[in-house]
């Protein structure tokens, strides 16, 4: 029997021991984050593994760990298909996001957007995509949190999302980007090494040869664990959910504000080649995790503990490791969710007071105590806003949440992004439009999926046919900003492109 | 126009090309497994050794190919391009100066 769900020391001794390193570090962060700059970018002094590190902590949520070992435990190959979507994405990064944003921006994507172009409309363009990525990632972190919080401690729920709250908004609020960096590095060093060590842990099992375990696996649920089942079964479905995967990775706002945290492009550079090796190993080490979740758990005591089997890999823990080692798992996936969460509010805080109110309202011009003022107002306002979403959100099926954040970053974000470094003759109005066409066809195309309409509403039918409306908004966008691009010419955006690309090659001539 | 906007353009066209390139073989890569998944499920199935189906080799090789992908850019971008953008930027220096 397992002793999941009832309070566990190890547990408890390992989350307060990592919440009072980073309150720590969030104290020392503090006495260092002075301006905005140091608020917002962690004074660009972040190195190239600390960033790799910090990326791969942002990236790999807690959904990911738990939800994809899950998936692999119940439905073997099938899942692996998710941990594979999730990696692609890091590639297009590099090659297209990472170095224009540090060369380009400051604080956010928008900084590059609105770089040739007129402020106002691009800005509140791009913060209405990039409140929507962040809220509907937010929930999903929050409600994840608070489930995970009540199957592994045994704490009531809401107990859960507001302490998850009330810790993230300490380490944005007082330690900036630079304790949310470290809380990042913390969180991703613990969560590679406990997925290392639980993989060690079964692979000793199998003679340290995963083939072994997956023939283990094979013998007792059949060869088709070994192959693709049913969750792929409409090639369209499966392109349109590949294509947000991999480019919405590309337009995760709390992602890209990332790259401002180094100090130049040749560092975001190397950066984006640590996460990836960070990354895919990590996902590499959930396919072992998976199997022996599957072998040395099994299917029917993973699904009696949690239906989506997200429950496999602390279950795996207490199985290959004792109560102890289940402790330790817990409390890293708790600080997983903590560390995400952070990184979401940091961005989303960024939006309301360098997008909206810095750029926007003040025009530019806003002394800078007020901008910084105004960023940690924004961050309180976010610590509240996720904890009353992950409140209300209680109880519901929210796990599409995630893939519908990724679908709107691919639509919203990303088309601009690239079309604004990359396309001469783009314009505000291309711009606006583009970013707001992404959004809007992407909410609207969810709400008429089967993801809403079969899954949630219970109807037989949905009027379009593709869980994930990637496949249709992603190029949608791009149409949208290059046609009205075309029939709104704007001379100063066309002038400022070269000035564009000698920046985005040759960096920032005054070093900022 | 000068020699440098022309080094420039002539910089920013072949980074342009080969991240659109490396984009292009991901997306071939991924989409090809996708599709792959999608059509020919028996051919996946396919054991390669016990324990291993063509399926999950060709999954990880995936995930690898990201990797070699990643260093082909590095390599050409730590060499060839900063460089370039190092001579650039000491020549737009030298110009300042002489302005």
């Amino acid at each position: 029997m397992t002793s999941l769900g009832q309070p566990n020391t190890v547990a408890i001794l390992w989350f307060f021991g990592f919440v009072s390193v980073t309150i720590g570090i969030t104290w020392w962060a503090a006495r260092r984050t002075r301006s905005t700059e140091h608020f917002y970018a962690a004074g660009r002094s972040v190195t190239g593994l600390q960033n790799g590190l910090a990326l791969a902590g942002d990236y790999m949520s807690a959904a990911s760990f738990l939800g994809i070992a899950g998936l692999v435990s119940l439905s073997g190959f099938d899942g692996l298909i998710y941990s594979i979507g999730f990696l692609v994405g890091w590639p297009v990064v590099m090659f297209l996001i990472a170095e224009p944003l540090r060369n380009l921006g400051r604080y956010t994507f928008a900084d590059v957007v609105a770089y040739r172009l007129r402020q106002a409309p691009v800005r509140i363009a791009a913060a209405i995509g990039t409140l929507a990525v962040v809220t509907f990632y937010l929930i999903a972190q929050m409600v994840g949190a608070g489930n995970l919080v009540r199957l592994l401690f045994g704490i009531r729920y809401e107990t859960a999302v507001v302490i998850v709250g009330l810790v993230m908004m300490a380490y944005v609020l007082f330690g900036g980007m630079l304790a949310t960096t470290w809380v990042q590095i913390v969180k991703a060093v613990l969560l590679l090494a406990g997925a290392l060590l639980l993989a060690l842990l079964v692979l000793a099992r199998f003679g340290w040869n995963p083939l072994a375990l997956f023939a283990a696996a094979a013998d007792r649920y059949g060869a088709g664990v070994l192959a693709p089942g049913q969750l792929v079964s409409d090639p369209l479905d499966a392109l349109s959910l590949g294509l947000a995967l991999m480019l919405g990775t590309a337009g995760l706002p709390h992602i890209l504000m990332r790259f401002y945290t180094v100090p130049d492009a040749r560092t975001a550079r190397t950066s984006v080649s640590y996460a990836t090796g960070f990354i895919g190993f990590f996902y590499l080490l959930t396919f072992v995790l998976g199997f022996g979740a599957m072998v040395i758990v099994g299917q029917d005591a993973i699904r009696a503990v949690d239906k989506g089997g997200n429950m496999a890999a602390p279950l795996l823990a207490e199985a290959v490791g004792g109560t102890g080692f289940l402790g330790f798992i817990a409390a890293v996936a708790f600080a997983t969710i903590l560390a995400v969460v952070a990184g979401l509010t940091l961005s989303g805080a960024a939006a309301l007071s360098h997008d909206l109110w810095v750029n926007v309202v003040r025009k530019g011009v806003a002394p800078e105590r007020e901008q910084f003022m105004v960023a940690r107002v924004a961050t309180v306002l976010g610590g509240v806003v996720s904890i009353v979403l992950g409140i209300v959100f209680k109880g519901e099926n929210v796990a599409y949440m995630v893939g519908l954040a990724f679908a709107i970053a691919a639509s919203a974000n990303f088309p601009a992004l690239v079309l604004s470094v990359f396309w001469g003759p783009f314009t505000t109005r291309g711009a606006q439009a583009s970013m707001l066409a992404g959004t809007a066809s992407s909410l609207a195309l969810i709400s008429l999926s089967p993801t809403i309409q079969v899954s949630l509403l219970h109807h037989a039918t949905a009027p379009f046919p593709l869980k994930n409306p990637g496949l249709i908004s992603i190029p949608l966008s791009f149409a949208v900003g290059i046609a009205v691009s075309l029939l709104t010419p704007e001379q100063a955006a066309a002038g400022g492109f070269a000035g564009l690309q000698r920046r985005l090659h040759l960096g920032p001539e005054d070093g900022d | 126009m000068s020699n440098e906007q022309r080094a420039l353009e002539a910089l920013a066209r072949a980074q342009w090309r080969l991240a659109l390139t490396l984009t292009g073989a991901m997306m071939a890569v991924y989409f090809g497994f996708v599709l792959l998944v999608a059509w020919a499920k028996p051919l996946l199935a396919t054991p390669v050794a016990r324990g291993l189906s063509l399926g999950i080799l060709l999954g990880a090789l995936v995930i690898v190919s990201a990797w070699v992908l990643i260093v082909v850019y590095v390599r050409w971008a730590n060499g060839h391009y900063d460089r370039t953008v190092a001579e650039l930027r000491a020549r737009s220096a030298g110009a300042q100066r002489r302005r």
